[in-house]
């Protein structure tokens, strides 16, 4: 397995039709992050707040964001959340705005996760991937896309 | 420092670096911590709703649109460095 699909802990992943605004989908990002184990309830306050303090920097390539707080903030374990939202939903970036996929961060610290980040790099820089990402219909879909 | 947007920028950055053949060290912040760390930095790579965070650091400020197009990253750093 590699260590990108192993980062995905147990219902980690969720695909909805659409959404309120971006704060919900962060939420939602979080939540994901929480039920898989990786993040105590309150990371997903600080990921919120993030976003609410620098603005929506964490939309990093065209319909891509990548949500994640600081790993003093309630990270358990190191890991990862996927959210696909069918309906593109604005999150006020100028250039990479709307957003259709929204990976949740959870790093235990500054330096341990690099490898993942490099694994996710390579999948998420992989435009054919990211596309099959959006056509998937059933969650067990997403889960073979990415291992 | 840094944890998400600075990790894949600095991993990326190092690889056109490397395709560029030029020899750097690439550090990844967040803002909180980088004005302590960027007192030496020739170029900050960011993203463009950062910039105005970075305003009065020596350094060259490049923002990224797109932080997985390593094209996009080949062609500002060439312009900055070559």
């Amino acid at each position: 397995m590699t260590l990108l699909a192993s980062s995905f802990g147990p219902d980690s992943m969720a695909i909805v039709d659409s959404l309120g605004d971006r704060t919900e989908a962060i939420e939602i990002s979080g939540q994901l992050l929480e039920r898989s184990g990786r993040v105590k309830p309150e990371y997903v306050s600080s990921m919120i707040a993030a976003v609410e303090k620098f603005g929506p920097y964490i939309v990093i390539a065209p319909g891509i964001a990548l949500a994640h707080g600081k790993p003093e903030d309630g990270v358990i374990q190191t890991g990862l959340s996927l959210l696909v939202i069918r309906e593109p939903l604005v999150f006020g970036h100028e250039q990479n705005d709307p957003v259709s996929l929204v990976v949740g961060l959870a790093a235990k610290d500054h330096d341990s996760h690099i490898e993942l980040m490099g694994e996710l790099a390579e999948f998420l820089g992989d435009q054919s991937k990211v596309n099959s990402l959006l056509q998937v219909t059933d969650l067990s879909q997403l889960r073979d896309l990415l291992s | 420092m840094g944890i998400g947007t600075s990790v894949l920028l600095k991993l990326n950055a190092e690889k056109v670096l490397k395709m560029l053949d030029v020899e750097a060290t690439v550090d990844a912040a967040d803002v909180a911590s980088v004005r302590k760390v960027s007192f030496d930095a020739q170029i900050i790579l960011t993203t463009p709703d950062l910039v105005d965070q970075l305003q009065g650091l020596p350094a060259e400020i490049i923002p990224i649109e797109h932080v997985f197009d390593l094209e996009e990253l080949s062609t500002k750093l060439s312009k900055a460095l070559l």
